[in-house]
């Protein structure tokens, strides 16, 4: 009897895993199309916030360049939109930005706490100032039309980044490397005495979760018809990663999955239902989150489960 | 044979040379104790043997190898390990797992999961913290968070261990045990280099002392002419009686 019940228990978290993926990808099928916009831009910041904990989660190097990452990939689908698959400018849109990622990394990872999120911040406005004055020069123009691509096949993308996605962060997570990048949050110097080659590591990690950054915007580009080096390089998607991680606490893989979603869905439906308040409730809702949630969403949870009788050993 | 050696060994932090010119030569299986006043460079030579800092000029040679200007994993891989005078643990991870960073990765030859993870049981076993694996390390006590340091540097399978201050802060009982860790440490044939302040150990455990003042090597000898000698006890010895 107990052998069976560890055997349902070992199968029933990845079973619930494939059942909502299939659903998700089913979803085109039985839902309208507002729904199917709502959950792709849901998706998107939960690809920003995942990717953004793969690195800054763990090592505790507070990076705020998604919106880089995400403009790179914004403006390689703006430029190569329609020229080739869509499939492809996504995939390069990541490659790109994984390569400014991993020279930007191995200049600056060096660069602790402070300086290294100022430091971050300011690449996001450099490249979008440099952007700016090399399309008004050179172009003559500010802005670029984006191809337009149905949204299903944006949201069918959409969740396929998602989807490896997470395999990625299952698999850096449950591998030796998860460890280590652990190991260089706690104790960096320590890290590097034990064995550990932290420069590489950081650089290369830094590197992948630009990868999913950029391939996110290669596809939201589509959707947004014209874009400007502002509206692509808009420090917005550096926070919101951030506070999205933070809301729904780091500590699980599940737990910025979880804090992405509440947020965006709540930003949804605070800007239709108040557009006056929206930002207001939102302030409110973080401080709130902050000071009485210092684990996020998924700390509650387990606080929660252990407090469930018998939660104790299933949790371990 | 000798494991170490150092030539005209030299750093400067500003204009003031932290450690000036040293020579000096480890042999193999040796304990070769490192002693000196405050501020004499003693945790300079182990970041400059380590590599977190490069000596400039001097040369550092691990088993005839020139060791100078390489990454500090890549000299933890060759076989010299260390810990920290103000202990630098991961604390918030189970102890385990701290031990667990160095047989995955500082073992020069690579350890499948299930080797690593018998290594680690057994260090934390050979250290004494196998009842306490599972909490994280920043609860253990100052003189448990010291055996979990060495315990992370012994799983690097280090064929030379630096040991900073291992005894600093602890009380004697504490003090008995870790003399005793360290005979065993001996015992598996690791050569070790010892900073220590605590008079009794470096007179009991180590064959060889060298005695660094202002950067500069002004004695080395068996423990017995240290204690003897007249340089010595003028400059440390001596600071310390009046003390």
């Amino acid at each position: 009897m107990d052998i069976s019940g560890i055997n349902t228990k070992k199968f029933i978290t990845p079973g619930i895993i494939v059942l909502v993926l299939a659903l998700l990808f089913a979803l085109p099928l039985y839902v309208n199309l507002y729904t199917v916009v709502l959950i792709t831009s849901i998706l998107m910041y939960v690809v920003l916030t995942v990717s953004w904990t793969i690195f800054s989660g763990s090592t505790g190097y507070l990076s705020l360049a998604p919106a880089a990452f995400f403009g790179i990939g914004i403006y390689t689908s703006a430029i190569l939109g329609g020229q080739m698959p869509i499939i492809i400018v996504v995939i390069l849109g990541g490659l790109i930005s994984f390569c400014v990622a991993a020279l930007v990394g191995s200049l600056t990872l060096r660069l602790k706490g402070i300086y290294f999120a100022m430091f971050t911040l300011g690449l996001v406005e450099l490249i979008k100032h440099s952007l700016l004055w090399y399309e008004i020069k050179f172009t003559g123009t500010r802005g670029r039309f984006v191809i337009l691509i149905d949204n299903e096949t944006i949201y069918l993308i959409m969740l396929g980044i998602f989807v490896v996605l997470l395999i990625t962060a299952y698999l850096i997570k449950r591998s030796k490397y998860g460890l280590a990048l652990q190991s260089i949050g706690e104790q960096e110097e320590a890290a590097a005495h034990s064995g550990v080659n932290v420069t590489l590591l950081k650089v290369v990690t830094f590197g992948i979760s630009a990868f999913f950054m950029g391939a996110a915007g290669a596809i939201m580009a589509t959707r947004w018809t014209y874009i400007d080096p502002m509206i692509a390089f808009n420090v917005f998607f550096s926070f919101m990663p951030v506070l999205m991680a933070i809301f729904g606490g780091m500590g699980q893989l599940y737990g910025p999955i979880l804090g992405a979603t509440a947020f965006a869905y709540l930003e949804e439906l605070l800007l239709t239902k108040f557009p006056y308040y929206y930002m207001l409730i939102f302030g409110i809702i973080m401080v709130v989150a902050i000071l009485y949630l210092p684990q996020g969403i998924s700390g509650l949870i387990q606080k929660l489960w252990r407090r469930m009788p018998g939660g104790k050993s299933a949790n371990t | 044979m000798r494991i170490l050696e150092g030539e005209g060994v030299t750093k400067y932090f500003g204009g003031l040379s932290a450690v000036a010119d040293v020579d000096f030569t480890v042999e193999e299986g040796e304990v070769l104790g490192l002693i000196g006043p405050n501020g004499a460079g003693k945790t300079t030579l182990f970041n400059l043997i380590s590599a977190a800092l490069v000596p400039k000029p001097g040369i550092i040679k691990f088993k005839g190898q020139n060791i100078t200007g390489m990454k500090p994993y890549k000299i933890c891989r060759l076989g010299i390990a260390r810990t920290f005078q103000t202990v630098k643990i991961f604390a918030n991870m189970p102890v385990s797992n701290n031990v667990l960073v160095g047989s995955r990765f500082g073992a020069s030859q690579r350890m499948s999961p299930a080797e690593a993870d018998k290594t680690t049981a057994e260090l934390l076993e050979f250290v004494g913290l196998s009842n306490v694996s599972n909490i994280p390390a920043k609860d253990l006590t100052l003189a448990n968070q010291k055996r979990l340091e060495v315990a992370r540097a012994l799983a690097t399978k280090p064929e030379l261990l630096l040991l900073d201050e291992l005894m600093a802060g602890l009380n004697q009982t504490e003090v008995t045990q870790a003399m005793e860790l360290l005979k065993q440490i001996r015992g598996e044939g690791i050569t070790v280099i010892m900073i220590e302040h605590v008079m009794k150990a470096i007179m009991n455990v180590c064959d060889r002392i060298i005695v660094l003042h202002h950067g500069q090597k002004i004695a080395e000898g068996t423990p017995q002419e240290i204690a003897t000698s007249k340089t010595v006890i003028e400059v440390y010895l001596g600071e310390q009686t009046h003390a």
